[in-house]
């Protein structure tokens, strides 16, 4: 077979999933503990868990040096600006994990201080529930992660403010809803 | 002697309120007495440590005059002696004078009272917030205050993936 008759994305599509292939299973995390998931978090990337068996285990505590954030435990409002500003030095291509109750959605700690959730104001990949999540449970959300890489693959945000193509219901508009109140017409059932 | 004694013969009128419960004793200081009341313990007693300084609000307590109540607790750290000084504020600028020349201790501690519930202490050497950040405008531990906040807790930049 003559190398003319492969059409010319070929080979770069085998590259791109070569690169993909290799990051997800090289991840960096930083990790960005604050309370009792960062202790299930050391205990993931210990020898009893082993958080190397997925090449995920190079914990590095600068920013500049990692691709994966991992935020474990309460932030309070206090310790925002710092989680935001760590989080535009990490690198491009970067991911994030929000691992437990208390990153995802405050918890329990739903007072003046803590926010209630990290996904407001950095963007998540992928939520780790629990209270604190097991190892286990953490391992699981890396694997998804690591599956999100190799198929989304690796990019960057200029990149992603490229490809993003609006997915779901439109955004809520008020003033249709006050069209349709004033027209008398019949709702759709709303989640 | 015990303290109890000390400050019933040193302020026989100062209208001083006694009250124990098992090894816990108070007394109920009112607000003009409290340096005198607090030297002579220090100077006299021996309690030569301010443990903590803390605060309550009172807003709509049953049986209350007072807004806030200020407890200073003291411990003697040679006989081990413990007591709990309580003194009574009120508002508008519910004001106390700072403890800092009897005790360095009352430096954090006056901060941290200050920054939750707005009480000031005159003659303290660097009163600020201490816990929440400087920009923060309530005092969060006022019973006025709801518990979910004002909305400070949200009130910041949203970094999207396109943008980091």
């Amino acid at each position: 077979m003559a190398v003319k008759d492969i059409p010319d994305n070929v080979f770069m599509t085998t590259l791109d999933a070569a690169a993909n292939w290799s990051r997800a299973n090289s991840l960096w995390p930083m990790p960005f503990a604050t309370a009792c998931c960062g202790i299930e978090l050391m205990a993931t990337a210990s020898s009893r868990f082993d958080l190397s068996r997925f090449g995920a285990e190079v914990m590095r505590f600068s920013p500049r040096q990692c691709d994966l954030m991992i935020v474990a435990g309460r932030v309070v409002m206090k310790m925002l600006p710092v989680l935001q500003r760590i989080w535009l030095q990490m690198p491009e291509p970067k991911w994030c994990i929000s691992m437990g109750a208390c990153a995802c959605t405050g918890g329990v700690f739903d007072t003046y201080a803590v926010v209630q959730g990290v996904d407001r104001f950095i963007p998540v990949d992928m939520y780790v529930p629990g209270c604190p999540p097991r190892p286990e449970q953490l391992i699981a959300g890396i694997i998804a992660l690591q599956d999100k890489v190799i198929k989304t693959g690796t990019f960057n945000g200029r990149e992603f403010a490229k490809r993003t193509v609006a997915m779901g219901p439109p955004p809520f508009d008020a003033d249709e809803l006050i069209r349709i109140r004033e027209g008398n017409e019949q709702l759709p059932v709303l989640n | 002697m015990s303290h109890q004694e000390l400050l019933q013969t040193r302020f026989p009128a100062a209208g001083l309120v006694f009250s124990d419960f098992r090894d816990n004793h108070r007394v109920h200081v009112p607000k003009e007495r409290l340096v005198e009341v607090l030297t002579c313990l220090k100077t006299d007693g021996g309690f030569d440590m301010l443990v903590d300084i803390t605060a309550v609000d009172y807003l709509e307590y049953e049986d209350t005059d007072d807004r806030f109540g200020v407890v200073y607790v003291l411990l003697n750290t040679s006989t081990g002696e413990r007591t709990i000084v309580k003194t009574f504020v009120n508002d508008p600028d519910p004001t106390l004078p700072s403890m800092y020349p009897l005790w360095k201790s009352a430096d954090w501690t006056e901060r941290e009272v200050y920054d939750m519930f707005g009480i000031k202490f005159e003659g303290h050497p660097d009163l600020r917030r201490i816990l929440m950040p400087d920009e923060f405008t309530a005092f969060p531990l006022r019973k006025d205050y709801p518990l979910k906040g004002r909305g400070e807790r949200h009130n910041f930049p949203v970094i999207t993936r396109s943008e980091s």
